[in-house]
């Protein structure tokens, strides 16, 4: 079993840039990896772990906020309210009208962190990959654009939301360059655009980038093939180079989503807080802890973690995103799905048998 | 492998609940209990070092007060802690240390608009009428020290909001300053068609708290108010509405321009020193910057000041300034109520006036004539200060505030009528107002 | 198949300058077409990377009382607003020196632990590997604010299982960048690990030395390219990080050089001065830019090679 398994496999993993010997080192290295990663993991849970756990105690209390009507004072101390802090969306909608109409405050920055993230990601892409196809192209110049590319990233977003909020003024250069007076910093569609233009400057170089690196690993003879079967332009770049940059966009465009889905500098530096066509989850959760109420902005962040995580999760189910990249869990789970279908196909209820696989064996 | 695994997930979810049922356990108590700063069973004669925080010393005036009073009280020396120059972290900081019931901040400078907010939370130490009297300051200055009727703060200094106009203009034109909304609009419609690119009046009508002070004299100089003197919400009365919608019909008009929407108080100052605008509501601070000689301003010796129009007579301005408070949570109350009356009393507050362009907080100081040969507005200031009306006063100010600006800006977004607009902020500030 | 490289037949007349001559790629309308296209969109590229960041420039530029300028090069040129932004008041070379001071230690730390997490990941084989690899890309998924108020309680005593006040200190501002420095490191690091190949060690040990000796002679001087790419990239994150730099960092002796640039304000509260601010943007962003064009061909290896934000 174990040698036709470990030969199928061998053809259907995808390329593996290091060959796979015996690895004198990698046998039972259990205690020696825990000594490694053991500082790792104590500094991730300390300053990571806790903090989600308190972060979720907290998210169950409230804090007491009536005031006492004789002496005017508030009464200290929190109680336990369970789920509470969740279902007072349902139970006790704070309207607010933003771009999406009339409707609870948390469901209005759910649908404009859902909007930003599609536009933003989507629009990066595009741009971040025909930067990358010109580029590649290119003969000269390139390490001249290479480095400008590298621009928009280092500057830290604040002073980019500083310098965007100066150009999309409405007496700014992005008015006069458009050609009319349209009041970008108010608070409407044109601010949801302002932000989504700021966001995609600064990232789109970024996916270029990575997708750059991704074609640069394409050898040109496929090209040369495909040329000479009478492929035309669109069509080598739909069957040959989208295919094979797939893997690397991909993991480069779930990290875009995610970080995304978090936004709070931009639209906090460049539009302000308390504008509700630009108000995301993390911004409402700055501002409801501003204001005293540190379950709801708990319930809220910790709302927003299970969104990211959902999103994550379909990136990598649907999408086939390999973020791992590590070979032995990719032929791990290729090997668990091989013979699930294997299973499926001899109508057996066998056990799943044990993996085989030990990484730097048997995939000479 | 898959029972590795499913024994491994388990392990985890087991481990995560056991974490969440120890921190649980040693969280803060459930246990309501109230806590207060009673005027009695303070200790005032405890005498030492204290420190004062407040936001950044944007003027440079804190350095020498602060050496006065520390030359003649050495063993009772007081430190001050520079805040961020943002009103939100300010309080945010000062926030964390009442929350914390810690004194390390002793004396702070607290907004008008944040005082209701400590008092009712325990952080502000009540005075003592015989201890620390409020004799001679500004009645409006003090209400908007007062919670419950119990005083928690002295005022610091003060701030009231006024209209700048060009002089000039109005001269040429044969016109006093406007009293009421309906002589601005006719002392616009008779200088504007020769003055290019001007436009009528402007304020900060920008989503921040700068448009609820603008609002808030809106409904003020039109006879309305947003809650009634025992604080319950009376904002969708026919006055009130009139008010919001005389700053939405003059968005409509082109009374005030367009782009005003987007303007805070430096896109209006901006606008006005650029000869852009005819008539401008704006702080005090204005004053200095426009009248400077460096090429900065274009209207230089062009302008002057006038109290607020408002809908049939003169208007009401927006109280603002500061409030000097002592900790509940501090040692040395002692050393602390003095440095409140040395802030509050006569000389100090004229280095304030001198110095750092802050409208003081007695009454007397605005009649004097030497300061108001030095400060041309300051008699204006004064008038502006004596009518002000103080914003909302709410324990959840923040959430009050921003409720007033989301009615209010969707009405001038055209999104909502002002009357369905203030129907539905008295519906928000009942519930908030509880 | 390429027939340019077919030797011709013994009996063909055509000599090897003709056949050069026969090969040469046409330059024709089309060709030069795309080559204009190929620069047009270079240059368009070039432009959208560098226009904003111009407009910063030109805007420190201005006198500073003409901030909100839109002219395309100010008239006159003005270097005011840079001597504005180290005015005493505004305590931004103290800023500097923060950010300097925490970001190089920040980066020493996560270099220091990711190192070593890294080879454990790349290298070892342990059952836990899949779920240490996962919990660290999770680290990257939560949202900044969870953690923040947690993590201020902690260094600021409301706890009492942490009675520890380090508000307004070094460790304070240090720690909680470990948060997101650390995965990203052992992120970086582990996908450079993995380029290592696996033969160099096993060389070594043949040749007697222990796996740690290998790991110091062999591994880490080839890996490091990788550590100090990865160590750049660290130190970039954390110089730009905003939140928690606001959050632990109140007293304007302990600003970073992103905190005290949201922070400038003018003489009276209200007025904004945007030339200094955009001058101090552009003080803050210029060190970085001048690392990033000296170092690009590294950056740019490790961006790829890690795919991480």
């Amino acid at each position: 079993m174990s040698q036709g398994v470990a030969t199928t496999l061998a053809g259907i993993t995808p390329p593996i840039t290091e060959k796979r010997k015996k690895n004198l080192l990698s046998d039972g290295q259990g205690t020696l990896a825990a000594i490694l990663i053991s500082p790792t993991m104590l500094v991730i849970l300390f300053v990571v772990g806790i903090p989600i756990l308190l972060s979720l105690r907290e998210s169950v209390y409230l804090k007491a906020t009536a005031v006492d009507p004789t002496t005017g004072l508030i009464p200290e101390g929190e109680s336990f309210v369970g789920l509470a802090n969740f279902t007072d969306i349902f139970n006790n909608p704070q309207t607010v009208s933003g771009v999406w109409g009339h409707m609870d405050r948390l469901v209005n920055s759910f649908w404009n962190v859902t909007f930003f993230t599609v536009v933003c990601v989507g629009l990066e892409t595009i741009l971040g990959v025909a930067m990358a196809l010109i580029m590649a192209r290119a003969f000269r110049g390139k390490g001249f654009v290479r480095a400008a590319i590298l621009i928009p990233w280092a500057i830290p977003t604040l002073a980019s939301a500083r310098m965007w909020g100066l150009i999309f003024d409405s007496n700014g250069v992005m008015n006069i360059i458009v050609g009319q007076k349209i009041l970008w910093l108010a608070d409407n569609v044109y601010s949801q655009w302002a932000v989504i233009v700021a966001d995609v400057w600064k990232t789109a170089p970024f996916i270029g980038l990575l997708t750059l690196a991704g074609l640069q690993t394409i050898p040109t003879d496929v090209y040369e093939a495909a040329r000479v079967d009478g492929a035309n332009a669109w069509q080598q770049f739909t069957r040959i180079t989208l295919p094979m940059v797939k893997p690397a966009l991909v993991v480069a465009v779930l990290f875009r989503t995610l970080d995304t889905m978090r936004m709070f500098d931009l639209p906090w530096g460049m539009i302000g807080p308390g504008k509700y066509s630009v108000e995301t989850i993390s911004m409402f959760a700055y501002v409801e802890n501003n204001q005293l109420r540190y379950g709801s902005a708990a319930a809220y962040s910790l709302l927003l973690f299970a969104y990211i995580v959902i999103v994550a999760f379909l990136f990598v189910r649907l999408l086939g995103a390999d973020v791992i990249g590590d070979e032995e869990s990719r032929a791990i789970t290729a090997q668990r799905k091989k013979q699930k279908e294997l299973a499926k196909a001899a109508r057996g209820r066998a056990p799943l048998a044990k993996s085989t696989i030990s990484s730097g064996e048997a995939q000479a | 492998m898959s029972h590795a695994r499913t024994t491994r997930r388990v392990l985890a979810a087991a481990a995560t609940f056991g974490a969440l049922l120890v921190t649980a356990a040693c969280s803060s108590s459930a246990s309501p209990s109230a806590s207060g700063s009673a005027a009695g069973g303070v200790n005032w004669d405890e005498r030492g070092p204290i420190t004062y925080a407040q936001g950044k010393d944007t003027a440079g005036v804190w350095k020498g007060v602060l050496a006065e009073w520390n030359s003649a009280h050495p063993n009772e020396q007081v430190t001050m802690i520079e805040l961020s120059p943002e009103a939100d972290q300010q309080r945010a900081d000062m926030i964390k240390r009442g929350q914390a019931k810690s004194g390390e901040y002793s004396v702070m400078s607290v907004d008008v608009v944040w005082t209701s907010e400590f008092a009712a939370n325990g952080w502000l130490q009540e005075l003592p009428a015989d201890k620390l009297p409020t004799t001679g300051m500004l009645k409006s200055a003090v209400d908007a020290s007062t919670y419950f009727n119990k005083v928690y703060a002295y005022p610091q200094s003060s701030d009231g909001a006024m209209l700048y106009y060009r002089k000039d203009l109005l001269d040429k034109a044969g016109l006093q300053a406007p009293k009421t909304w309906a002589e601005m609009q006719a002392a616009c419609d008779k200088v504007l068609p020769d003055q290019k690119g001007m436009s009528c009046y402007a304020g900060q009508h920008q989503k921040y708290e700068g448009l609820t002070c603008n609002i808030a004299e809106a409904v003020n100089s039109a006879g309305g108010e947003f809650i009634t003197a025992d604080g319950k919400p009376a904002v969708n009365t026919p006055a009130a509405v009139a008010g919001l919608q005389w700053m939405v019909d003059a968005f409509k008009s082109g009374m005030i321009p367009a782009d005003a929407i987007t303007w805070k108080e430096e896109e209006g100052r901006q606008a006005f020193q650029d000869g852009k605008l005819l008539f401008h509501r704006n702080w005090p601070y204005v004053w200095n910057l426009a009248a400077k000689t460096d090429g900065s301003s274009k209207i230089v010796g062009k302008f002057a000041v006038a109290p607020l129009p408002g809908k049939d007579g003169p208007g009401v301005s927006t109280l603002g300034g500061h409030n000097i408070g002592i900790s509940s949570f501090t040692k040395n109350k002692g050393t602390a109520g003095d440095f409140l009356k040395f802030i509050a009393s006569e000389s100090t507050q004229k280095v304030f006036l001198e110095k750092g362009s802050l409208a003081p907080i007695l009454e007397s100081l605005y009649a004097d004539a030497a300061l108001n040969k030095q400060f041309p507005y300051l008699s204006t200031l004064g008038e502006s200060i004596k009518s002000a009306k103080a914003r909302p006063k709410a324990v959840k100010y923040g959430d009050v505030t921003l409720a007033i600006q989301d009615a209010t800006y969707s009405a001038l977004q055209k999104q909502v009528e002002p009357a369905a607009a203030f129907g539905d902020l008295q519906t928000k500030l009942e519930g908030l107002l509880k | 198949m390429s027939t340019a490289t077919a030797t011709p037949p013994a009996a063909s007349r055509v000599t090897a300058e003709e056949l050069a001559v026969l090969n040469k790629p046409s330059r024709g309308g089309k060709y030069w077409a795309s080559q204009i296209a190929i620069v047009a969109g270079m240059a368009f590229i070039v432009l959208y990377c560098i226009a904003p960041f111009y407009w910063m420039i030109v805007s420190s530029l201005r006198l500073p009382t003409e901030g909100r300028e839109t002219s395309f090069w100010p008239d006159p040129v003005s270097f005011e607003n840079y001597p504005a932004v180290f005015l005493p008041e505004n305590g931004f070379g103290r800023a500097l020196l923060n950010s300097v001071i925490v970001s190089l230690t920040t980066t020493l730390l996560t270099l220091l632990l990711g190192i070593l997490g890294a080879y454990a990941l790349a290298r070892l084989r342990f059952w836990a590997k899949g779920l240490v690899l996962s919990i660290i890309i999770a680290c990257s998924m939560f949202p900044g604010i969870t953690l923040l108020i947690p993590l201020f309680k902690m260094f600021t005593g409301a706890y009492s299982w942490m009675p520890i006040n380090w508000m307004n200190t070094y460790q304070a501002l240090i720690i909680p960048s470990l948060s997101f420095g650390l995965p990203l490191c052992v992120w970086n690091l582990t996908a450079f690990f993995r380029q290592l190949p696996v033969e160099l060690e096993q060389a070594a040990m043949v040749d007697g030395c222990s796996p740690g000796q290998a790991f110091r002679k062999i591994i880490l001087p080839l890996a490091a390219p990788g550590v100090f790419t990865t160590a750049i990239i660290t130190f970039i994150a954390v110089w730009n990080e905003f939140m928690i730099a606001l959050t632990f960092g109140t007293q304007q002796s302990m600003y970073t050089a992103v905190v005290s640039l949201s922070k400038f304000t003018g003489a009276y509260g209200y007025d904004t001065p945007w030339g200094t601010i955009m001058a101090a943007g552009v003080l803050i962003t210029v060190p970085l830019i001048i690392g990033v064009l000296i170092f690009q061909r590294r950056i740019v290896a490790g961006l790829t090679a890690g795919g991480v934000k």
